[in-house]
């Protein structure tokens, strides 16, 4: 019988298989980020043990840095700690790090592919959940513990018990307007936030195809919010191609031999998934989250569900909960809901296409009175590459913030928050309680729709704005 | 890592579904640079409400909890299992959690146990009826017991003995040093390093 990406990819890693152990995977890249390392370096320190590769570690700064002032000594003196620890474990353990400042810098989700690190058939892991991001070029990427990164960090495997696989079959034509991020919060509310749980998902068909290598990072990045570590895209040209030429593809020979072996990797056709859904991408729209988690979503057309209408008496008292937290009434129009926020960035939607969308939007507009908008690209070479398209005075121009890179507000470690009961509409991938500050209520968006809603002052989509612009896709 | 073979503690009963990591330790917490440390920033942000489960007298010193479906989605912060710990919650029971917060609290010695979600709800009715009621999860006979109810649960046999013997997951790997050598001798050529180019 065939096998399907997930499976190939994992077989081709696998150590040492024992009957009853899990199988002991090889890592052939392990990104670090200052959060879940400090313990895991002190793990190896109080054991006496090395980093076993370093050459397959690398390191930067996200979670914690300032988009404000970054040449300045850091305001917040526990963040400061936390980055200065991680600086100072990369050097005692000889790890390649991207300090604030350096060009390389940026989140850990964006620097991994721009830098051509992130190749097809290779396993991928990161303290971080969203490191399913990186299945977009056929890796085998998941998010991992601290108890895990120090495993990682002291013998380059891990043990890991075989998941099971998922087909995500999205077949037709994406309609205008219509993106990545609205076809991965389609899934999730079709699936549910544990409809992955056990599962590596493989998002295929047309729709799929079609798809850029950035939109393609936007859907397997948000994996997770359906409960499956992983998600993966099989390589195909559009792969290929965005790798050629960059620092850590390989080159002649190794380049042709590396293509080779890539294009075994797409899922046999007498391949078996032990599940599969199907879904129709002409009857996608834009989407939006209502609730506080991101399985909580709908069309952006529709309007805020009755709890009532849930069976699941969970599901229920998670609508009620949700929307009193969301101070949002069943029933209303989601085009109504007015906001005090909007973020572009992440590592769902900080690329460089996602920049160009929102800019596309905002271009000769105002933002709203009363809104705040702020752009932060996923790396300093997103910002770098935005700003020689003149991106930040687009943005700057129409009244929104243009900021350094880092995580910032998707997570709000840093000062970038909400105030409490501040509504904002983001790109980022989480809308769970509090995510972006105390109190804060998030609905998750495309960059379209978020740039939209800015102009707005509520959810809307480009469509909503009477002279819409031609859109750009993303 | 601590042995794990049967607890008998009071229980808090949590009724919520999908508490998410962010909710267990809130990301401030984040900054923090060791493992411990965290007890105050368990549920933060539900414990400004008095009603609040956790903030009853009654459940003072409570080390089982019992929660809604999905437990434990989001963020992989580890933080969250740490926080959990801290508290003193040995063991945490629901009828789904989330993978990676289930992998990192096994790895720490905290029990995450699955029970059929209707086992769940016997299970809160018995512990809101009376506060005081113990509950018993034992991983050597594998099953949770409280008053009237006796449930059997599964968990991976090498899970199990790991967490029974209370083992060291890098010692284990590290005592299969030749195979991994081995593989690294085998891997093509054409596979990425971090070296810094040029």
């Amino acid at each position: 019988m065939g096998r399907t990406l997930a499976e190939k990819v994992w077989d081709d890693h696998v150590v040492r298989r024992a009957e009853g152990e899990p199988d002991l995977l090889f890592i052939d890249l392990h990104l670090l980020h200052e959060v879940t390392s400090p313990q895991a370096f002190d793990g190896l320190r109080l054991a006496g043990r090395k980093v076993r590769r370093t050459d397959l570690t690398i390191a930067t700064e996200d979670h914690n840095t300032p988009t404000l002032d970054i040449d300045k000594p850091i305001a917040d003196p526990v963040s400061r700690v936390q980055l200065e620890t991680l600086r100072a474990n990369c050097a005692e353990f000889g790890v390649r790090l991207h300090s604030l400042g350096d060009v390389e810098q940026g989140v850990v989700h964006v620097v991994g592919p721009q830098l051509g690190l992130t190749q097809p058939g290779t396993t991928v892991v990161c303290g971080d959940s969203h490191t399913s991001t990186h299945g977009a070029f056929g890796a085998l990427a998941f998010g991992i513990g601290t108890s895990q990164v120090e495993h990682v960090l002291a013998t380059q495997t891990l043990p890991m018990a075989r998941p099971k696989t998922m087909a995500i079959t999205v077949e037709g034509e994406l309609p205008e307007g219509v993106t990545a991020k609205d076809l991965i919060l389609a899934v999730i509310a079709r699936i549910g936030t544990g409809g992955g749980q056990g599962y590596v998902l493989e998002y295929r068909g047309s729709a799929v195809r079609a798809l850029s290598m950035e939109a393609r990072m936007t859907v397997c990045n948000m994996s997770i919010e359906a409960g499956a570590r992983a998600g993966m895209i099989a390589p195909d040209e559009t792969t290929f191609a965005y790798l050629q030429g960059r620092d850590h593809a390989p080159t002649g020979e190794e380049w042709d031999a590396a293509v080779a072996y890539w294009k075994t990797l797409a899922t046999d056709e007498d391949a078996v998934f032990d599940a599969e859904v199907f879904i129709d991408a002409s009857e996608l729209t834009p989407f939006v989250t209502w609730g506080t988690n991101p399985g909580q979503g709908a069309p952006l057309g529709a309007n805020v569900p009755d709890p009532a209408s849930f069976e699941d008496p969970q599901e229920r008292i998670a609508a009620e909960n949700a929307l009193t937290y969301m101070g949002l009434t069943a029933g209303s129009p989601l085009r109504e809901v007015k906001v005090d926020a909007v973020f572009v960035g992440s590592c769902t939607n900080g690329r460089i296409e996602d920049l160009r969308a929102a800019a596309a939007v905002v271009e000769g507009r105002r933002i709203a009175d009363g809104v705040r908008m702020l752009v932060v690209p996923g790396s300093v070479r997103v910002a770098l590459q935005a700003i020689e398209e003149g991106l930040d005075k687009v943005f700057t121009a129409a009244g929104a913030e243009w900021r350094h890179a880092g995580c910032s507000m998707c997570l709000g470690m840093n000062p970038d928050q909400l105030a409490p009961g501040e509504r904002c509409a983001s790109t980022s991938n989480r809308n769970f309680e509090g995510r972006q500050g105390k109190g804060g209520r998030t609905h998750l968006v495309s960059p379209q729709v978020a740039a939209a809603t800015a102009v707005l002052g509520h959810l809307a989509s480009p469509a909503d704005l009477s002279d819409a612009p031609q859109l750009v896709e993303a | 890592m601590e042995k794990f073979t049967s607890h008998t503690g009071r229980a808090v009963p949590l009724r919520r579904s999908n508490v998410d990591t962010d909710q267990i330790i809130p990301a401030h917490w984040l900054k923090k640079v060791t493992r411990n440390g965290f007890e105050d920033g368990l549920f933060e942000a539900w414990r400004k409400d008095e009603s609040f489960v956790l903030n009853r007298p009654e459940r003072q010193g409570a080390t089982v909890l019992i929660a809604g479906p999905e437990f434990g989605t989001g963020s992989s912060r580890e933080h969250a299992v740490w926080a959990l710990q801290n508290y003193g919650f040995k063991a945490v029971i629901s009828s789904r959690f989330a993978d990676i917060f289930r992998g990192n609290s096994l790895k720490n010695g905290l029990l995450t146990v699955i029970l059929p979600q209707e086992t769940v709800e016997r299970l809160w009715a018995v512990v809101e009826a009376d506060p005081q009621a113990e509950v018993t999860v034992d991983l050597e006979a594998r099953e949770v017991r409280a008053e009237g109810l006796n449930a059997p649960f599964e968990l991976d046999e090498n899970v199990r003995w790991r967490l029974l013997n209370g083992l060291d997951d890098i010692s284990i790997t590290l005592a299969q040093e030749a195979d991994i050598a081995a593989y690294e001798a085998a891997r093509p050529a054409f596979k990425p390093t971090t070296t810094p180019v040029g």
